[in-house]
């Protein structure tokens, strides 16, 4: 399907969900709610037209000064019909997204990547922890409030360093 | 006739054991290659055919710090690895030296951020840093020569003793 067609789809498909579906730059995008996320999910990727099997990434965006303080952005893909999909999800610091990864099993690394890099909890996920970074890392990295210079090393730094002289 | 003398002094003989020691050692190095990131393409190239490291003695890898005595840090160093590091430098026998082949592993190259160790100097002591994001292989075969140099001009114990650092 085309971009168009995507939008059009969801429209009908979708009525009274709350979706702003549009088509951004030759991509078809939607802004869903936090709540109809997972039944939008499924719908997805069993509908015989979207069938978005492949669920290639999730990230975030940190608005820092925005009311939903974090943009949550998931890209489909449908290896059957060769088309895409981004989903965007405005959620704010302390709400949690329900998790993907019941329906895309790849989704719970990356799930675990953007906890760790961004702390937005996922409910429902089977394990939530670090993926990348140590457990006795604090805060979130890639924060934008996260001080630029701080740095958690794991080891004592001993040797005479360059900062101090 | 008695020998004797106090330990702290030096005995007869050191300056012949410190040059024929040393000679032996700095020339059969065998090197723990610590590979973590891009530099270690260089450090390919370097062992192989064309640029040969094996005319320097230093020909083999060992892959274990066990039998290894220059550990050579190839690529970035992250928190997250610098236990690994120090755990490997921890293992291997005296007597051992470090070489920090890269930008990367002397000072953290082009990363200054929340994850990447500054130079590992900060965690181990190093006794050659090779400059270079990565190194030129002529530059790898200097910090090699180098590294002979030292060898051939410390002191050698006859017999194994504890490091005080
Ligand atoms: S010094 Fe440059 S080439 Fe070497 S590991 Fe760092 S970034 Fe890669």
């Amino acid at each position: 399907m085309t971009p168009e067609e995507i939008v059009g789809r969801l429209n009908e498909h979708f009525p009274q969900a709350g979706l702003d579906n549009r088509v951004d730059k030759d991509h078809a995008v939607t802004v869903a709610p936090v709540d109809r996320l997972e039944e939008l999910f499924r719908e997805l990727r069993d509908d015989s037209e979207f069938r978005f099997d492949l669920f290639m990434d999730i990230t975030a965006v940190d608005w820092l000064e925005r009311a939903p303080r974090f943009d949550v952005v998931y890209h489909l893909y449908s290896t059957v019909h060769n088309h895409r999909l981004r989903i965007k999800v405005m959620v704010s610091e302390n709400k949690p997204v329900p998790s993907a990864s019941g329906v895309w099993v790849v989704a719970d690394p990356m799930e675990r990547e953007v906890w760790d890099m961004y702390g937005i909890k996922f409910s429902g996920h089977p394990n939530l922890t670090r993926l990348l970074l140590y457990e006795e890392f604090k805060g979130h990295p890639l924060r934008k409030d996260y001080p630029y210079d701080k740095r958690q090393p794991i080891l004592e730094e001993t040797w005479p360093s360059r900062d101090q002289g | 006739m008695e020998i004797s003398y106090k330990p702290q002094e030096k005995p007869p003989y050191q300056n012949a054991i410190d040059r024929i020691l040393g000679w032996g050692r700095k020339y059969s190095i065998f090197m723990y290659p610590f590979v973590t990131a891009c530099c270690g393409m260089e450090y390919m190239s370097v062992a192989s055919g064309h640029y040969d490291i094996d005319r320097f003695g230093a020909g083999l890898p060992r892959f274990s710090p066990r039998q290894a005595d220059v550990m050579l840090v190839v690529g970035t160093i992250n928190f997250k690895n610098s236990v690994v590091l120090r755990t490997v430098w921890d293992q291997m026998c005296e007597p051992k030296w470090c070489v920090a082949f890269g930008a990367c592993a002397s000072i953290g190259g082009p990363y200054n951020n929340y994850a990447t160790l500054q130079g590992i100097d900060r965690i181990l002591p190093v006794h050659v840093y090779i400059p270079g994001c990565p190194p030129r292989p002529e530059a790898v075969l200097d910090g090699l020569m180098k590294l002979q140099d030292m060898i051939q001009n410390q002191k050698h114990d006859l017999f194994w003793k504890k490091r005080e650092s």
